[in-house]
């Protein structure tokens, strides 16, 4: 009959030290990508929690005109680990870890290219948030320079100390970026290398193009930030003049390096988001992903035009009026193939036969999100626009609709949309369906408000402000608070869940794809046997096998 | 039958699988050094940027850099590249002998380079804080000397490799990817002496 090999037998008979059971592997130096996957996922959400608390705390700051609940040397300390915790070690981390966990299954290989490499990136991640923390610790305290560190407020050093605030913070994110170097190395390697026979390129999901299209930013970009760190190093511990205007330095030239990379950098973080809008919206709306190609290249099209778009960053730096006008006209070009896949996306859904679970609220609150945040961030392009609404709310307004309100809807509806596969049980709709209300409403309470205010005129990182914005200023307080509240029913749900939910099946949303074909939570290597693809993903309602089986090769032979 | 066809299907599979992973491994280590090119690059644009923004380049006292000296350096690192190149040739052939001698030789080459580097170094007027001129100068030699060091280091441990054995039953991949990053170091090097020697 059935052909079951006896050493899988004896794998099963005997626990092994990464057998799916055993809960100590997550603790260990696992060499598995899977149990990397969810390392990454689980470390970088405790960071989310502690730079949602720093946020937490600005806001109730900013619910009063006064700075009256904390020092404002503290305020400057929080709003630069704010950003530096939600970006490098939540952020960033947590869609590697996403990526690692879907990318060898999703194209049919048994763990990454370079498994060991693998885990040493991952155990960089915590020593990158003790390192960034413990500034907390030292004289003078964190940095307060901002997540963007520009000279020469950076090069301040009040206190004298060679071990200070912004040197941590530095050495932090220089191993981040080796971190993030190894990762890039290894997931373009494995996507290059490790495809399964028939996983042509146009025939990856979606996510794994999206994945692809991230990375190689990584390899481009970080090493200029890498170069520009490195100088600010110099010039703060060896005295040199690289950004130093008072020796004759060039801060703006810090400005360039500094946006190469992390304007970028951005994308490094939304592409994996646009992946995963692509996988889930076929899923929930049980029809073929709108223009798969043409969604799989503009990722693509969007590293490549992400490269020469960061003086956007600069119309107020003191640049030139021809530089101003080419980069605005780049940046305006941005919004061309993420307009190709939003009008996919929207082509998925419509007239499919929605089913809004959890993971497509998520994603459908994201995408509507993502199309406000699109929409402030074509007038941030234009220079006459940028140069009024510079340095007020508007824009921190607009980029936290991306990155919460887009990116981090995106990383919740794969969280959810996954977690079957991860852990082998379902989690609880109820409390998932209550988490994406109380986060789409914070989301449109907390950062809505900010746009009037910044049009107003509102500068960013004040303690304190004129009592007229006021009104806005608790609307958005109140929507903070919401959102800290928001992630109580998700870790209630995560947590009862992976502990006693109702065990899951190999496939429970009926979903075309590599990763479902295999038990949930996969076996150690995945696939028992690797399998051969014979079609592109998303084939919802077409009726074909997405791979070869032995099964029918066997019916075949007779006839 | 059929589990006979599944064992040599699984030695296929296995011998398939380990030729990737070397396969694999050289790959990554190319998109590494791309990526790697590009801390480079990005010195070099802002060297490039200095020196034609700043008003008063050469710190005061000095009058440039001597370049006969830094010339014979670069000979030498150059002519390296075709020595290691040789190395692997022996290498390929079996002959480990000839192998080791032109490796070592490699070795040697990169350690007169960085000799060269310190003696010219100690003999300079300015140091890392003469102005924007200083500082480059000194990134640029030094996080390219970090490179030759961490070259000849990499080259340590493949000579030291190359008496165990059975070291190369599983391919050359460690002599090949020494080999490239050798490559590598140099030509940034040719780059790094027009910038700074020939452009003055």
């Amino acid at each position: 009959m059935t052909n079951i090999p006896i050493e899988s037998i004896g794998v099963v008979a005997q626990p092994r030290p990464g057998a799916p059971d055993n809960w100590r592997r997550f603790f260990s130096f696992s060499t598995d990508h899977k149990v990397i996957g969810i390392q990454y996922i689980v470390t970088s959400f405790i960071f989310f929690l502690i730079g949602g608390l720093f946020a937490m705390i600005m806001r109730g700051e900013l619910i009063t005109p006064d700075a009256d609940l904390i020092d404002r040397t503290i305020y400057n300390a929080l709003f630069t680990m704010h950003g530096s915790v939600m970006l490098f070690l939540w952020t960033f981390p947590v869609l590697v870890g996403l990526g690692n966990y879907l990318v060898p299954l999703m194209i049919g290989a048994r763990d990454m290219a370079f498994p060991r490499l693998n885990a040493a990136a991952f155990w960089m991640v915590p020593v990158v948030g003790i390192l960034m923390l413990s500034s907390f610790l030292v004289p003078g305290g964190p940095s307060q320079s901002g997540w963007w560190a520009y000279p020469p407020v950076s090069l301040q050093n009040p206190t004298g100390n060679l071990i200070n605030g912004q040197v941590l913070w530095l050495l932090a994110v220089a191993i981040s970026g080796v971190s993030s170097i190894m990762g890039a190395v290894n997931f373009v390697t494995t996507i290059a290398k490790m495809r399964a026979p028939g996983m042509t390129l146009f025939r990856m999901p979606v996510f794994v193009w999206t994945v692809l299209a991230a990375q190689l930013i990584q390899l481009y970009g970080l090493p200029a930030l890498t170069a520009g760190a490195v100088m600010l190093l110099f010039d703060i511990t060896l005295g040199t003049s690289f950004f130093n205007p008072d020796k004759g330095g060039n801060p703006v030239l810090y400005q360039h390096f500094f946006w190469f990379y992390s304007h970028p950098a951005v994308y490094v973080m939304v592409l994996p988001v646009f992946g995963i809008f692509s996988e889930i919206f076929p899923v929930y709306a049980r029809k073929p992903l709108f223009g798969y190609r043409v969604v799989s290249v503009s990722a693509i099209v969007i590293t490549i035009v992400s490269g020469v778009v960061w003086v956007h960053h600069m119309y107020a730096s003191g640049t030139p009026g021809w530089m101003r006008m080419l980069f605005m006209f780049t940046t305006m070009c941005v919004a061309v193939p993420t307009g190709v896949k939003v009008f996919a996306w929207v082509a998925t859904i419509w007239g499919g036969k929605l089913r809004l679970d959890t993971p497509m609220l998520f994603a459908l609150g994201g995408l509507i999100n993502f199309v406000f945040s699109g929409i402030t961030g074509v007038m941030l392009a234009s220079v006459p626009v940028d140069i009024h609404v510079n340095n007020t709310y508007f824009v921190v307004g607009h980029f936290h609709y991306v990155i919460y309100g887009a990116i981090v809807f995106g990383i919740y509806a794969a969280i959810y949309h996954w977690f079957p596969k991860m852990t082998g049980r379902m989690y609880y709709e109820g409390l998932g369906k209550l988490h994406f209300w109380l986060t789409f409403i914070g989301t449109q309470l907390n950062f809505l408000p900010m746009h009037p205010a910044g049009l107003m005129g509102m500068p960013r990182r004040v303690a304190s402000y004129d009592p007229e914005f006021a009104f806005w200023n608790v609307l958005a307080s109140l929507g903070g608070f919401l959102l800290g509240m928001s992630t109580l029913p998700f870790i209630l749900n995560m947590v009862s869940s992976w502990i006693q939910g109702k065990p899951a099946p190999a496939n429970p949303w009926r979903a075309i794809g590599l990763e479902w074909l295999v038990s949930s939570p996969p076996p150690v290597e995945n696939f028992e046997e690797i399998p051969v693809v014979i079609a592109e993903p998303y084939g919802y309602g077409k009726n074909e096998p997405l791979i070869e089986t032995k099964h029918s090769e066997e019916l075949a032979e007779p006839a | 039958m059929t589990s006979e066809l599944s064992i040599s299907q699984e030695k296929e599979a296995a011998v398939v699988h380990e030729h990737d992973e070397a396969g694999n491994s050289m790959f990554g280590f190319i998109v590494f050094l791309l990526s790697e090119s590009v801390i480079f690059l990005s010195f070099f644009s802002g060297y490039v940027i200095y020196k034609t923004t700043t008003a008063d380049w050469l710190p005061a006292g000095v009058a440039g850099l001597e370049t006969r000296e830094p010339f014979i350096n670069t000979i030498v690192l150059v002519s390296s590249s075709f020595v290691i190149y040789i190395a692997e040739r022996f290498l390929h052939r079996d002959n480990l002998w000839g192998f080791r001698a032109f490796w070592i030789a490699t070795m040697a080459m990169g350690s007169y380079f960085l000799y060269g580097q310190a003696v010219e170094w100690s003999g300079l007027s300015f140091g890392v804080t003469s102005g924007l001129f200083g500082g480059t100068f000194y990134l640029l030699t030094g996080f390219h000397g970090l490179h030759v060091f961490t070259g000849i280091l990499l080259q340590t441990i493949m000579l030291i490799r190359s008496f165990l054995p059975g070291n190369y039953e599983k391919g050359s991949f460690g002599v090949e990817a020494t080999s490239l990053f050798w490559h590598f170091v140099d030509v940034i090097w040719i780059i790094l002496f027009i910038l700074i020697y020939v452009w003055q």
